[in-house]
């Protein structure tokens, strides 16, 4: 076990930033902490890192307490959002920062460091800027560089803290293949945070869902996706139709009219249906549980999307399905809508 | 594995030391010595304090420390705006080199201005002898005290407002124009009042200092009991008659209103940050 | 994070390269040319006053800066000149004077070094951590601004002056503190006390923790990251305080006057023998000195304004 948190809690006054929280991470993996802003992924990530510290807990980094430690004795390499780049110093100067401010006992000589740097540089493809300044990077090469500064004090554990963040969409792509194929030929334990399931779905190899100090979810990209455990991961990954219900025995009720769907054993009472957009089978008016009116189609590649004012709500509900293009949908038509996976979660 | 308590350590190192050094040179420096001032003060009666305070020379020095530094405060005030104005909407030959010169009553030594303005308004001065021709006596009355005062303000009215006029939102003037305003409307009930928490701090600012300043004053003041001699300089006058307890007695009243005003500038600039969010 | 906090006693003095000198590029506005020529057609910008308004405002402000601001500055060195340049150099290289130079750059050169180092440790402690009262403190810091110089001066008379609290232990194991240089650096290193600590504060505070953490997070201890981090990015703040910061030690008046004794020869600093020359009507030699005087002042300026002008640039936002 490469990283183990266990019980930790951190609260900022009243605010509980993380409320007991478990995690193991196991060596070589490339996990991501996903969640809204303000759910504790963050602090999670510092915590380890020892830029922050718990109110009580346990942190454990290759079996030792890492809490014992402060952050320059953990040999964790960090990320930060904003690099964090020393503008003072070139591009060499910092990415060889951690290597020259060792104890002078352990301190390489000047050319070890010289061609460690050289390594590393040459390993994000970058070698080419060595003698730049920060402030003349664009933010794509900042973040590779910043990656380079803390992969060269041979990290245990590589945190990354929303590292595509500050990125426009199209280096944000490039860098998400370019850093699993880094890790993929680097393998260092790597953990980092993000607000963007795309993100995390693609790059990690298991995902763990937080929110408001809670972890939600753990489990692999697919697993999230397909078997959502709790509401706020269903309507948190991925878009969701959700649908006030009423849960009685095995039956599920809208708007006090039957949805002839079992319920799949949710407990009695006022509940929540969550159905993915292209999980509602689009059929003739009167085969499925659900009928309504399409307001508007617009049709894109595979797939037209459909907004559906629900009958017996007086128009009020208007869902959004996305339907396959096997036949065009008009507006003005009745058509019934039958959930092929869906979820129920009782209301909070 | 640890115990479940957790020592809080902050990341960045140095915190109990440099806070400790912190507090102690800013006891030794600072506190202690007002401290000093305000323990002598106890040391008097009630009465001694009140018949030092109310004594017709301190009476009258305050009064005119107060009254013509608020006088100056309130010139500063408006020949302030008058002058961001035109150095931040306008552009004219020079330009730079005076917004520069908006510092100089900073920069100069006091002691420097004290004697220049003195020399320059002298009954034989470059601007003193004109004046005197018309009748006007400015070295050595209280209007000497009132040019020194004005001179000293200047600054801090201007670089109060200045940055908040920059940083006016153009649209804001624009959304006015376009909503049928004429340029007086745009200028008095819009303009003006964002820059209003600005303005008085500004003010308030060349007040305080106008009621503390000693070296550009007195050269020029004529320091004349009960007519032109400011408090400061009274208090000066005390100590060099060994009269320790006039001197701190006069010296707490000048502090203590000085704290307030900085009391009311503090609650004037979060008034205005309630009011403007701060982008 | 929020770097939001009550810096909320302004000083003006210390409002730090906030765009005093390079109003064209900051300010979007000015795209008002007093000089041009409107074309008859062109529809008047929504933005400016009519022309004469316009002319009036700018008469008014240079009339009022060139009266008030400017003209005394000439009468100096006009005034210091009035007799030769023979005259104006004889009254510098007067004994009186020269000692009055040499006292005036030592208790410089103390009250400098005392406050930078504090400076930095208080600014240190204030922008890196957070922690209740922190306003307070600023607040605290700040309190020789808005202290009358001769109130600076007299509360070290009434500790260390013969009938102080100090004076009696210090007469009998003769110590001289009031009236000589420990007393004149004293007042000077209260009345400058703020500068350095206040031109840093924003600026580190701006800057954030993240380079720190990041140094720390790389293996370097708390001094390295000081050292290799910090101060690299905090040295033209710095030198803006302590320029700030030399020149009020160098010009201090009321507080240095009241602690001085005015001892001639001995205690006696610059602005303190213009002002006994001035009494003396030995008007040459007065100004002289206050020549000297004026010149660090328009020095200081000079460098305040290009520091500036490198702290905006080193602001700049490294956005991509």
């Amino acid at each position: 076990m490469a990283i183990e948190v266990k019980n930790i809690v951190k609260r900022f006054g009243s605010f509980a930033a993380l409320d007991n929280v478990d995690l193991k991470v196991a060596d070589g993996e490339l996990l991501a902490l996903l969640g809204p802003s303000g759910s504790g992924k963050t602090t999670l990530l510092r915590i380890i890192a020892g830029l922050d510290w718990p109110d009580s807990g346990e942190v454990a980094i290759d079996g030792e307490n890492a809490l014992s430690r402060g952050a320059s004795e953990r040999q964790v390499g960090f990320v930060f959002q904003h690099y964090a780049l020393f503008r003072h110093m070139t591009v060499f100067e910092n990415v060889a920062f951690g290597l020259r401010v060792q104890p002078r006992a352990i301190r390489k000589d000047e050319a070890t460091i010289r061609a460690r740097v050289k390594n590393l540089l040459d390993l994000v493809q970058l070698d080419w800027l060595a003698n730049r300044y920060p402030s003349q990077l664009s933010g794509g090469q900042r973040q590779r560089i910043a990656l380079a500064r803390a992969l060269a004090i041979e990290p245990r554990i590589l945190l990354l803290d929303e590292p595509f963040g500050a990125l426009d969409a199209k280096v944000r792509k490039e860098l998400r293949q370019w850093l699993r194929s880094l890790h993929n030929e680097i393998h260092v334990t790597s953990i980092f945070v993000t607000h963007d399931q795309e993100e995390a779905l693609e790059v990690a190899n298991r995902v763990v869902v937080m929110d408001k100090g809670k972890i939600e979810q753990i489990g692999s990209p697919g697993d999230v996706y397909d078997n959502p455990a709790t509401a706020f991961v269903h309507g948190f990954i991925g878009e969701s139709i959700v649908l006030p219900v009423d849960v009685a025995g095995d039956a599920v009720r809208l708007d006090g009219r039957p949805l002839n769907i079992p319920a799949l054993g949710a407990a009695s009472g006022a509940a929540k249906l969550f159905v993915r957009r292209h999980d509602m089978a689009v059929g003739p008016a009167g085969t499925g549980a659900l009928e309504g009116a399409i307001r508007h189609v617009r049709s894109f590649g595979p797939i037209q999307r459909a907004e559906v004012a629900l009958s017996g709500s007086e128009g009020k509900t208007v869902i959004e399905i996305d339907a396959p293009r096997d036949r065009e949908l008009q507006a003005g038509e009745i058509v019934s809508l039958q959930p092929r996976r869906y979820r129920i979660f009782a209301a909070q | 594995m640890v115990s479940t308590a957790v020592a809080r350590r902050s990341t960045l190192p140095g915190f109990g030391l440099t806070m400790g050094l912190t507090l102690t040179w800013l006891s030794v420096i600072i506190l202690i010595p007002l401290a000093a001032l305000f323990l002598k003060t106890f040391e008097l009666s009630l009465d001694q304090f009140w018949g030092i305070v109310t004594s017709r020379r301190t009476l009258n020095a305050l009064k005119i420390s107060f009254g013509l530094s608020f006088a100056a405060a309130c010139v500063n005030l408006v020949m302030g705006t008058i002058i961001v104005w035109a150095l931040v909407r306008y552009r004219f030959p020079g330009r730079r080199l005076f917004d520069a010169i908006v510092d100089i009553p900073f920069a100069l030594p006091t002691a420097v201005a004290g004697v220049a303005l003195t020399q320059l308004f002298a009954q034989k001065g470059w601007l003193g002898a004109p004046l005197a021709e018309l009748g006007i006596k400015v070295a050595f009355t209280p209007i000497g005290i009132f040019i020194a005062m004005i001179f000293i303000g200047i600054p801090f009215v201007v670089r109060t407002v200045q940055p908040v006029l920059i940083d006016l939102d153009p649209e804001i003037e624009e959304a006015a124009a376009s909503l049928g305003a004429n340029r007086w409307h745009t200028v008095f009930r819009v303009i003006l009042p964002s820059l209003i928490p600005a303005l008085l701090t500004g003010f308030a600012l060349a007040f305080a200092r106008a009621i503390g300043e000693y070296g550009s004053v007195i050269f020029i003041a004529g320091n004349l009991p009960n007519v032109s001699e400011i408090a400061p300089l009274l208090i000066v006058i005390r100590l060099s008659e060994f009269r320790y307890a006039d001197a701190t007695a006069i010296a707490v009243v000048m502090l203590v209103a000085s704290f307030l005003i900085i009391f009311l500038i503090n609650r004037l600039q979060r008034w205005a940050q309630a009011r403007i969010p701060v982008h | 994070m929020s770097m939001q906090t009550g810096l909320v006693t302004s000083t003006p003095q210390l409002r730090t390269y906030a765009p005093t000198t390079d109003v064209s590029v900051a300010a979007p506005a000015p795209r008002l040319e007093i000089v041009r020529a409107e074309p008859v057609t062109a529809r008047r910008d929504p933005r400016t006053e009519p022309g004469p308004i316009r002319l009036v405002i700018i008469a008014l402000a240079i009339t009022f800066l060139s009266v008030f601001v400017v003209l005394p500055l000439v009468v100096v060195f006009a005034s210091a000149f009035s007799k030769g340049v023979v005259a104006y150099f004889a009254a510098l290289a007067e004994p009186e004077a020269l000692a009055a130079i040499k006292l005036t750059l030592l208790v410089a050169a103390i009250s400098v070094t005392v406050n930078l180092v504090f400076g930095v440790i208080a600014a240190w402690a204030i922008s890196k951590f957070e922690f209740t009262g922190k306003t307070f403190l600023i607040t605290l810091i700040d309190l020789p601004f808005s202290v009358s110089p001769v109130i600076s001066g007299l509360v070290f008379v009434l500790l260390f002056g013969a009938q102080g609290y100090f004076g009696p232990w210090l007469q009998a194991h003769n110590v001289h503190i009031l009236f000589a240089v420990p007393g004149i650096a004293l007042a000077t290193i209260f009345v400058t006390f703020p500068f350095v600590a206040r031109a840093l504060i924003p600026l580190m505070q701006e800057q954030g923790t993240q380079e720190e953490e990041a140094a720390i997070s790389l293996g370097a201890s708390g001094l390295q990251t000081f050292f290799r981090v910090t101060l690299p990015n905090i040295k033209w703040g710095l030198l803006y305080g302590v320029l700030l910061c030399n020149a009020r030690a160098m010009g201090e008046f009321g507080a240095v006057s009241v602690v001085s004794g005015h001892i001639r020869g001995e205690t006696n600093t610059m602005p303190l023998l213009v002002e006994i020359l001035y009494n003396e009507y030995q008007f040459v030699a007065s100004f002289a000195i206050a020549s000297l005087l004026a010149m660090l002042a328009l020095i200081t300026l000079v460098a305040k304004t290009i520091l500036e002008r490198r702290l905006d640039e080193a602001e700049v936002p490294d956005g991509d």
